[in-house]
Parts: C-alpha cells; sequence; structure tokens
C-alpha cells in the first residue's frame, strides 16, 4: 500500500489532501468533520485582525455555471473572509489541533499591511500551536478594495516585504497564496521566496462573473439587483492552476520552491496532476462544497491505487515528476509528425470529426466512401492538430499516431527523421542562432 | 400502474368487461408519459449534433433534429418546436405515434454505440407540447394571395397541406366526411397513445393559423364532386386515406361476432365512456400489422380476459414492429405465428371459434399445411389491411389500387395533387403522409403562383 503521507515544509499530514482556507474551513464544527472523514490537513478560514469582524452579504455569495445533468462545473464566490469574531476561531484552532495532532493545521491569514498588524496576529496564532500560517494574498473580491488580499498579492514588492514580515516576527513556516489575477505568476512567487517564504500555495480563485440574469440584467450572483466580481474555483479552473503551478516549478528563480496546488480538485486524478507538476499537497475546496466532505475517500483510495499499480511507494517518487516535461514552444521538437487515425470498428459514425476539420481545421476527413458515410483520415491534409480526437464522443476512437522514423509525411513530402529539431534552429526562423565563424 | 384487469362475470361474454372508470383511466394512461423540463435537459444532452445526421434522413419528414435537440438543451423549447413544425406541423402526434424505433431513433448514432438512441420522440413531445400549451402559433401566413384551394379529407395529409397551402396566403376549403377532423389519428390511432384528445386540440391547432375552413359531411364521390372541385378551386389536393377494408374470404365472415379493426377502433376513439365500451371475453385478432396491435392491446386494456394475434406469416414478416409486438405481449396478448383463417365456428348463433389452418412459406408465398387448429373466441377481428376505393369514378391513373403521384405528389390530372395512404408507395404511416401534404402544398403554390 503506496504511503500517502506528506511532510511539507515541516508540517506533516497522514495524506496531501488538505481543505483549502473557504467556507467549509471556517470553524471547528466543520473541520471536525473534515478530519473525521479523512482530510490530511485544513488552512483554517481565513482570520482578519482583532476588532469588530468582517461583514458578509446575506444575499447569495455564490454563483455557478453547470455541465450536463446539473453537475458544478465552475463556482463562484464573494464571501469575505471570516466574519466570526477572532477569539472564537483561535480557541477553536487551538482545540482542534489538540484534538487532532496528526493532522496538518496551517493558519489563512489577512491583516492590512503593516508591520504591526502582522506582528500581533502572528503572536496569537503561535499560541494556538497551529502548524503554519498561510498568507493570503489572493481573495479578489472586497478586501482587495481596501488595500489586502489580491491587492497584495497583485504588486510583486509588497508580497516580498509582508513574506518578509512575517518570517521575522514567527517561527512558524510560511505559505503564500498566490492570486491568478496577475499576467505572469512567475514574478509574485519569485518575490514570495525572496522574502523568505517557505512555500507558495496557488492558484487563489479568478475574478469572474458567472452569468447575467437577462430578466433582470444584473450579474450573477445578484444581491438586490447588483453583482460583483467574484473568485472563480473548481473543476473549470484546474487547466489554469496547473499551469502556474508548473511555471513555478520549472522556473529558475523559484525552482524547487515547495507548492501547495490548489485550483480545481475534484478526484484523485486532478491530485496526482498537480503533484506530478511539483506540488508537495493540494488544497480542495468546490468538490468538499458540492459533494460533501465523504469525496475525500474517493481522493485517497484512487491515488493510492494508482500509485501502487505504477509501484509509486511514496508521493516523493511522483513530485515534480512532469515539470520537467513542461517547456517552453520554442523547444518543441518541429520534426515529430503525428497523424490521426479513426478505428472503424469504433466508430459509431456521428461525423463529429469531419465537420470540424472540414469547417474549421484543415479538411482532412471524409464524409463518405463510394456514397456510403464513412470517416476516414486524409494523411496528406492532416496537420496532426488533434482536434478530431477532442471532438469525438467515443474514446480512444480516434488516436494520434507518430509517423515512423524514415517514412514520408504525404502532407509535407518530407522524410521523418526522428531527428529532434526546434524553433531555435528551424532554418524560418529569423532568430536562428548559427554557430559564430 | 399495473394492467387492471377483472374476472368478467358470468353470461357477460360481449358486453363492459366491468372495470371501473378509475381502472379504466389507468389502462388508457399515456404510454410514453411526457418528459418534464430537467428530464428533457439531460436528455437533449445525449444528443451529438452529428454532422449530416442519420436521424434526420430517416425522418419522412426530414425534421432537423439536431438542431431541435439542441434548441431544447439551451433552453430555446419554442425555438425547439418551431423547427419541428417547419417541416412537420402535426410534430406533435408524430411525437407520439411515430414508430421512432425504427425510423430516426433507430438511424441515431447513439443506437450504434450503446444501443440506446437519444429519446427523440419524447423530446420532439417535449418541444411541441410547450408551444402548443401557450397556444402560440409558430408561424404567420404570407400575404394573402386570392388563391382558393380544395383539400379533400381532414386527416395528416389533408392537415398538412391545409396549413401549408395557408401559410402560403393562399384561402383553403377542408371537405371531411367524417363529423371531425383529424382522419386516423381521431379515429384510429389507439387511445394510448394520444391521451387527452390530442388529436382533436392538435388539428385546431394547426387549424388556428387561419385561411382554412373545413366543411364536415362532405364524402368526394358522393356529395362532393371532383370535377366541380377543379372548376372551382385553383387546385385541390386529395388526401382521402382507404375506405375499404380487405376480407378473410371464409364462410361466416359477415355474421355477428366478427367486425372490422378499424370500426371498432373508431367507435372505442369515439366512445365518451369507455367504461361501458362493450369487448368480449375472448378475442382472436387476425392480422400482423399495427392496427392488429392496437386492437388488441385496447380489448384487453378494456377488460377482455384473453387476446390472441393470429398472423398467417413468420414472426420476423409482421408489419407492427417489435416495439410493437412487445409491447402487446407486455399485456398479456398472446401472438401465433403461421395460422390462417379458414372458417368461423359458431354455437347457438353466436361465435364460438375460429379455426385456422397452419402455414408454411415456400418463395414467399403461405401455403396451408392441413393442419387445422381451433381458437376459442367470442369476437374475430379483421386487421388485414385497408384499401383504396376510388371515388372519383376512374379518372386518376392508379398504381396497384392506388393513386399514382409523382415526387411531389402531382397526379396524372392537371391541378389535382394527392397525398397520404390513398397514394401508391406511401408508407401508411402519419408522418408520411405529412411529408405528402407539405410537398403537396409546395408544389401546388409553385404551380399556381408561377
Amino acid at each position: 500500500m503506496a504511503d500517502l503521507s506528506t511532510n511539507f515544509v515541516g508540517i506533516k499530514s497522514p495524506n496531501p489532501f488538505w481543505l483549502a482556507s473557504a467556507p467549509p474551513t471556517d470553524k471547528a464544527y466543520n473541520v471536525v468533520r473534515a478530519f473525521k472523514a479523512g482530510w490530511g490537513g485544513v488552512v483554517w478560514k481565513t482570520l482578519g485582525e482583532a476588532g469588530p469582524p468582517v461583514v458578509n452579504v446575506s444575499g447569495p455569495r455564490y454563483g455557478a455555471i453547470w455541465g450536463a445533468d446539473r453537475r458544478l462545473l465552475g463556482l463562484n464566490n464573494i464571501e469575505l473572509i471570516t466574519d466570526r469574531d477572532l477569539e472564537i476561531n483561535l480557541q477553536e484552532i487551538k482545540q482542534v489541533k489538540r484534538d487532532w495532532p496528526d493532522r496538518a493545521m496551517i493558519v489563512s491569514l489577512m491583516v492590512p499591511c503593516q508591520e504591526e498588524s502582522w506582528k500581533a496576529i502572528l503572536k496569537r496564532v503561535e499560541e494556538t500551536e497551529a502548524d503554519g500560517i498561510e498568507l493570503n494574498f489572493g481573495c479578489p473580491h472586497g478586501m482587495s478594495e481596501r488595500g489586502m488580499g489580491a491587492a497584495v498579492g497583485q504588486v510583486p514588492e509588497y508580497i516580498e516585504m509582508v513574506a518578509r514580515w512575517c518570517k521575522q516576527n514567527t517561527r512558524m513556516p510560511v505559505i503564500v497564496k498566490l492570486t491568478p489575477n496577475i499576467t505572469d505568476i512567475r514574478y509574485p512567487a519569485r518575490a514570495a521566496k525572496k522574502g523568505g517564504a517557505d512555500a507558495v500555495s496557488l492558484i487563489n480563485t479568478i475574478s469572474s462573473i458567472t452569468s447575467v440574469n437577462l430578466d433582470t440584467f444584473s450579474p450573477e450572483p445578484s444581491i438586490d439587483g447588483k453583482g460583483s466580481h467574484g473568485g472563480y474555483c473548481g473543476p473549470a479552473v484546474k487547466p489554469i492552476a496547473l499551469n502556474m503551478v508548473a511555471e513555478i516549478a520549472r522556473d529558475a528563480e523559484t525552482k524547487g520552491l515547495p507548492i501547495s496546488g490548489i485550483g480545481g480538485v475534484t478526484t484523485w486524478r486532478d491530485a496526482a496532476e498537480f503533484i506530478a507538476l511539483g506540488c508537495g499537497t493540494v488544497q480542495v475546496c468546490t468538490a468538499a462544497m458540492t459533494y460533501g466532505f465523504k469525496v475525500v475517500q474517493e481522493m485517497i483510495d484512487g491515488l493510492s491505487e494508482w500509485m501502487d499499480r505504477k509501484g509509486h511507494r511514496t508521493l516523493a517518487e511522483v513530485q515534480g515528476r512532469a515539470s520537467g516535461n513542461v517547456t517552453d514552444w520554442q523547444y518543441l521538437n518541429l520534426n515529430y509528425v503525428t497523424k490521426a487515425h479513426i478505428d472503424q470498428d469504433l466508430c459509431i459514425k456521428c461525423g463529429r470529426c469531419h465537420i470540424a476539420c472540414e469547417d474549421t481545421s484543415h479538411q482532412a476527413i471524409t464524409a463518405e466512401k463510394g456514397g456510403v458515410r464513412h470517416f476516414e483520415v486524409k494523411d496528406e491534409e492532416c496537420v496532426g492538430c488533434n482536434l478530431c480526437v477532442n471532438v469525438c464522443p467515443v474514446e480512444n476512437c480516434i488516436t494520434m499516431r507518430p509517423m515512423k522514423v524514415g517514412s514520408v509525411d504525404p502532407r509535407t513530402g518530407r522524410k521523418v527523421t526522428g531527428d529532434y529539431g526546434n524553433w531555435t534552429t528551424h532554418p524560418n526562423n529569423p532568430m536562428t542562432c548559427t554557430a559564430a565563424e | 400502474m399495473a394492467l387492471q384487469t377483472r374476472k368478467a362475470r358470468p353470461g357477460r361474454a360481449v358486453s363492459d368487461q366491468g372495470l371501473s372508470k378509475a381502472q379504466i383511466a389507468a389502462n388508457f394512461s399515456d404510454l410514453h408519459p411526457p418528459l418534464d423540463a430537467h428530464e428533457a435537459r439531460v436528455e437533449s444532452d445525449r444528443c451529438y449534433f452529428c454532422h449530416d445526421a442519420p436521424c434526420m434522413t430517416a425522418c419522412p419528414t426530414a425534421i432537423d433534429i439536431p438542431l431541435f435537440i439542441r434548441e431544447i438543451s439551451t433552453g430555446n423549447p419554442d425555438g425547439a418546436a418551431r423547427t419541428i413544425f417547419m417541416q412537420n406541423i402535426l410534430g406533435g402526434m408524430c411525437a407520439r405515434v411515430c414508430p421512432t424505433e425504427t425510423l430516426c431513433e433507430q438511424a441515431c448514432v447513439r443506437m450504434t454505440a450503446e444501443g440506446k438512441p437519444v429519446k427523440i420522440g419524447l423530446l420532439q413531445r417535449y418541444a411541441t407540447d410547450h408551444l402548443m400549451e401557450q397556444k402560440r402559433q409558430p408561424f404567420t401566413r404570407a400575404a394573402r394571395t386570392g388563391k382558393r384551394m380544395a383539400v379533400v379529407g381532414a386527416g395528416p395529409a389533408g392537415l398538412a397541406c391545409a396549413h401549408r397551402l395557408a401559410l402560403h396566403g393562399h384561402t383553403v376549403d377542408v371537405f371531411e366526411a367524417r363529423k371531425k377532423p383529424g382522419g386516423l389519428n381521431e379515429y384510429g390511432i389507439a387511445a394510448y397513445k394520444a391521451t387527452d384528445d390530442f388529436a382533436r386540440r392538435e388539428a385546431a391547432y394547426v387549424m388556428g393559423v387561419g385561411g382554412i375552413t373545413v366543411h364536415h359531411g362532405k364524402t368526394l364521390g358522393k356529395n362532393l364532386k371532383l370535377e366541380a372541385l377543379r372548376r372551382d378551386y385553383d387546385a385541390v389536393f386529395l388526401g382521402v386515406g382507404l375506405q375499404g377494408v380487405n376480407a378473410l374470404g371464409i364462410s361466416g365472415e359477415e355474421g355477428p361476432g366478427i367486425d372490422d379493426a378499424v370500426d371498432y377502433i373508431a367507435e372505442l376513439r369515439q366512445a365518451s365512456d369507455l367504461s361501458k365500451m362493450k369487448v368480449g371475453r375472448r378475442i382472436a385478432v387476425v392480422g400482423g400489422g399495427m392496427t392488429a396491435i392496437d386492437i388488441a392491446v385496447q380489448s384487453k386494456l378494456l377488460g377482455a380476459e384473453e387476446v390472441m394475434i393470429l398472423y398467417r406469416r413468420a414472426q420476423g414478416k409482421m408489419g407492427a414492429s417489435s416495439f410493437e409486438q412487445e409491447l402487446a405481449k407486455s399485456k398479456g396478448v398472446v401472438i401465433h405465428h403461421n395460422v390462417m383463417p379458414v372458417k368461423v365456428k359458431k354455437k347457438a348463433g353466436r361465435m364460438a371459434a375460429l379455426v385456422c389452418e397452419k402455414t408454411a412459406e415456400r418463395n414467399g408465398k403461405v401455403t396451408g399445411t392441413g393442419k387445422r387448429v381451433e381458437f376459442a373466441c367470442d369476437t374475430v377481428f379483421k386487421a388485414i389491411g385497408q384499401t383504396y376505393t376510388d371515388p372519383t369514378g376512374g379518372v386518376l391513373r392508379l398504381e396497384k389500387g392506388r393513386i399514382l403521384v409523382d415526387g411531389e405528389r402531382r397526379t396524372s390530372l392537371k391541378g389535382v395533387w394527392a397525398g397520404g395512404d390513398c397514394v401508391f408507395g406511401g408508407k401508411d404511416l402519419t408522418v408520411a403522409s405529412v411529408d405528402d401534404g407539405r410537398r403537396a402544398a409546395d408544389s401546388i403554390h409553385a404551380a399556381v403562383m408561377g
């Protein structure tokens, strides 16, 4: 049985599945239920500074988009940080950590951008004996208007500054949570590292409007006819999160910086992908909010089963295995030639591959043969784009087959050499480097 | 709800079988209950929006099925209904009665993929019901042309033709022999396929487009002459259906206890209280088509104790689809193959049994084997097909006993079009009749406006 235990910047948990800082981790009642269900750790919902707590809207806080049969694909929220009293939160954190010593307890924090404010809260959190802190530089709504959350996360200098304050004022490991609402995730990640952060976690939610009510012309969720951009999360954001994780994992300046992956983790497979791209743990929210805490049982079992099947004994053996395969476009092998191939036995003749290729791509798939409905790839037109594979409703019916070395690509008339050749050395590239004479 | 039957009271051979109104209502409830909005949304999402969709090719009226299903999936059922009605104004009835299992749904690629086609018929019903319930017309008529059209027969072909002609801006007089419009939709379709008086409501909806007047009690060849219609109207469409019924040609055929299925079904469809409908206790239905199934199942639902279908060929040759055969069996109807009636056996002047001969098929021909078998029964229904009886005095060219038409549904006589069951090459399906009516109307329009 695979060992799923993790040690993330010194924070131990029996499995890599943490609940992200969000409504599910707002109070002891929920967190205890989560631990009972098997979650490896939690990031307690963001605490603010002492004093009157923030106020949330009492209208709808969530918007959503759905797939077939109302499967929830994306969720957006405009909830702020915890609206409960700081003292109650701290007491509960302390009690829960005491009762569940083997689980990771990280406390998310967001206070004004002044060293005194951070100093004050850090001292209080330390008293709870929590395992670490996560700096919420990500919330895109509400708090950012008050100079916190994403307002900090969008300015690398602020990230570095606050991370440094925290490192100087606490013994606890510091995780910086990054906002995706920036142009290049590497800059905030580098800043976090420069500030001395032990790790980054990403992504926080994406600024979004889920839909517009066409009767009232209000964005959703609608609070008395008005809406505000909320934070988007759930399965729909996973590809964005994976890319940002990969960028940090392979950046020369941040390589090796521990990452806790967040963004649409719904199944064991999602988690395995984040881990393969370099994450030490993953954080989950929408899946739990959709299905309840029990989903973690599938995640644990699925991940473990996959690792056993593949012979991976520990997560360390898997972690980062895919990040080395993420590269810049310019280094992709331009000599690698594939052709789509349609398995005629599996083909149900819906014609989607044909019309996608015919209307929007390369006219490389037939619609008939001898007057009969028949879909077949014309190798001489196929550029190997993979669109047909993606639109085909039958799994494995269309596959991309690499051309054999020595064969001739009927589209280009060029021989497949098997040699690696990329854009940097391609003759069409005006910037092609040639050796100095 | 399970089929309600009850032991008939002694001495009640052919009478109502004592089922309560509630039992009858349960027995005759909707065969395929409609989809609700969520079910429709989920089902519509199963459609792959195929290129050059096979379902569309399989539909006799060429409804753009992928488009209307996509419209349902995007929350636009009324748009879906317009897409359907554009090709088939009786799309509501066709959604209920089409043998989809041998048409669109058989062609559905999901049939190939997993043996479970998209429920096209039910989705079509969802969309058409949605628009019809709002009493909104899908289309508005073109500017009046001043042309006057005669349509004979208010069945599916006639209604479809009249509607299309009215849309083109023509004024249409429909002549109908019976008291109600709808033809077989009103008088022939099994009751559980068109519940809640749907045939009447649909006919009213179709005529709601305006410009159509129905004259009831007008029978071609009797109080209506083709010659006069040709003289008084710009064009004539004949959708007169089939008025004759085939005979068994056996002794005792004319006596009591033996009836034509179509007559009985018409009576059943018009009955105001089905619990008072007279039905036998042991019924033998002769035939193998949809009508045989319809009368067998409905007899059973009315409370008959024993219903059997006697068919002279093998099971695979039955005109009724396998779905319909299964339906009959599920209601307790027993189907006997390779038997043909030879004579009626009576006892005290009443039907006692149908004597049959076992058959064999050689080179497609049915021959008797000489072996006799007797089926005890108090009622025999003949469901062995209908025939066209020419009401025009032989002025139209026929082919195999039905009116010969071209691709545009023109008859051999100038100014006269025809469609539906009365024309040669028809499929004896509501949907095919609608297609005839629409094609004829477009052809008429082109001819008179050209």
